[in-house]
């Protein structure tokens, strides 16, 4: 069993998973917690694990963080 | 940080608002005046916005096959409504960031939103074919082990049949078999990408319990289903 890591990653849901729209209404402070090297995981962790398993929302998180650390370059 | 260079306040009437860094406190000031100061502002936070949009749509490019003057055009299409979006809301920002910050969240989702509408100018599969090939290549299943995972994918697909909503079917079917985008289904089905999210949320754990039940993948995480 469990010889398709791909799938059950994909079929696994985490019941902190806040959804699209708390990720996304909180993306701004939860990216630069991430910039400036905080506990981000740990202070939304609703909001991580969400970005785990949503890929739209996960694009979204990289782009910003690219946004905020390319700006500050 | 997104910073704006100190010395361009310089020289201009701070606007102070509680609890607001001073860098946010001007532009959210000068943001609520009328006259040249806010249309100069307003000009900066375009290019701004511009900058970003631009980054973005380069980093995912490669990706969702939009190139040259059509990949601009969408960086400057996502700006321009993002800045109707920044302008729009400025009531809703409550300083929990840098504005800068808070205002290139929506040149991002402004960016996702008009590559998941571009999907439809040249889709490549049908919304309601079930192209259940697909699926091993997506779960990355090794040919070696045809034998064994032709009995899960049945598996899988009867459980699709028997246990989903037709909406959980639908939304399974597009994103998972036919490789349709989220945000691409979301613009298709008029609705939001926090429905189809929560739609597919439910059919996954549906799905992965009647797997479980049968044996194809093992119950190791207590709190999950």
């Amino acid at each position: 069993m469990n010889d398709w890591p791909a799938l059950d990653r994909f079929l696994r849901t985490d019941p902190r998973d806040v959804g699209c729209a708390q990720a996304m209404e909180m993306l701004h402070v939860y990216v630069e917690l991430v910039a400036a090297g905080g506990p981000a995981e740990q202070r939304y962790p609703g909001i991580a694990a969400h970005l785990r398993a949503c890929g739209p929302c996960g694009e979204d998180f990289e782009g910003l963080l690219a946004a905020v650390r390319g700006e500050a370059d | 940080m997104v910073m704006m260079p100190v010395n361009r306040m310089a020289g201009q009437a701070p606007v102070t608002a509680p609890g607001l860094d001073p860098e946010s406190a001007w532009w959210l000031g000068v943001l609520t005046e009328t006259g040249p100061r806010r249309e100069a502002a307003l000009a900066r936070l375009h290019e701004l916005l511009v900058r970003v949009a631009r980054a973005e749509v380069a980093r995912r490019g490669p990706r969702v096959r939009i190139t040259g003057p059509e990949l601009d055009d969408l960086a400057c299409q996502a700006a321009a409504d993002a800045l109707m979006a920044v302008t729009g809301k400025l009531g809703q920002f409550r300083g929990e960031s840098r504005f800068t910050t808070w205002a290139c969240k929506f040149a991002i989702f402004e960016v996702s939103a008009k590559i998941g509408r571009h999907f439809w100018r040249h889709p490549a599969v049908p919304l309601d074919a079930e192209d259940w090939d697909r699926l091993p290549d997506r779960f990355g299943f090794d040919p070696a082990q045809e034998a064994e995972w032709r009995d899960l994918v049945a598996a899988l697909r009867r459980a699709v049949d028997d246990t989903l909503t037709p909406r959980q079917r639908q939304v399974f079917v597009a994103i998972v078999l036919n490789g349709v985008p989220l945000d691409a289904l979301v613009v298709e089905l008029g609705s939001s990408r926090n429905a189809i999210y929560k739609v597919l949320f439910d059919a996954r754990r549906k799905l992965r319990s009647v797997l479980v039940a049968n044996g194809y993948l093992r119950d190791d995480s207590p709190g999950n289903s």
